[in-house]
């Protein structure tokens, strides 16, 4: 039971340690403002979610535990909130979003 | 194992570090501190395990708290142009 919890929190700590990496090569690599928010998207749920939960696994059943929760569930309520409020902050002041030529409407 | 996921947080914020300074709009920028925001949350995690000394997460929880408060506070400045609490004339909604 022991190594079945340590192999699980180890393969959710290498899953998202390389999701936070594919994210963040999104948000630099990707051309515009609206897709390098799917890049940061994903290391703020996927990468940030499966590391926290990868910590939990190895601390066990304590008070760490409790924080590690708690960390985890604010930041699943912040980051799709503060997503949102960039986004369109950014279509308020115009930002265009970027599309295939011919493609407008 | 821990070491292995800060290397990868570490790369992660420097990729955002460096989106942040390339960034070509405001936008890029606040989005690229936000993501180096909840990396340093996780960096702070992980260290913590690393070094067998996991007190550290009531950092990592405020800051946390901090990073999303002042993206906010960010966007309603760029939004409103003050921080005051009155409510804007209805027009410039």
């Amino acid at each position: 039971m022991e190594t079945v919890i340590t192999i699980l929190s180890w393969f959710c700590l290498v899953t998202g340690s390389a999701f936070a990496i594919v994210g963040g090569i999104g948000l630099l690599r990707l051309p515009d403002f609206y897709a390098r928010m799917h890049g940061g998207g994903i290391t703020d749920t996927l990468g940030a979610g499966l590391i926290l939960i990868g910590l939990c696994l190895q601390s066990g059943l304590s008070l760490i535990t409790v924080k590690l929760l708690l960390i985890l569930a604010f930041s699943l309520v912040a980051s799709p909130t503060s997503g949102y409020a960039l986004a369109k902050s950014a279509r308020t002041h115009g930002l265009e979003p970027w599309v295939k030529k011919g493609d407008h409407r | 194992m821990f070491a292995v996921t800060m290397v990868a947080v570490l790369v992660t914020m420097g990729l955002a570090l460096t989106r942040a300074a390339l960034g070509p709009t405001l936008f890029d920028r606040i989005l690229a501190l936000n993501m180096f925001g909840t990396k340093t949350v996780l960096l702070i995690a992980v260290v913590g395990f690393l070094t067998g000394r996991p007190d550290f997460l009531d950092l990592a929880l405020l800051y946390a708290l901090m990073n999303f408060i002042g993206t906010i506070t960010v966007l309603r400045f760029l939004k409103f142009g003050h921080f005051s609490e009155t409510e804007p004339e209805p027009e410039e909604r």
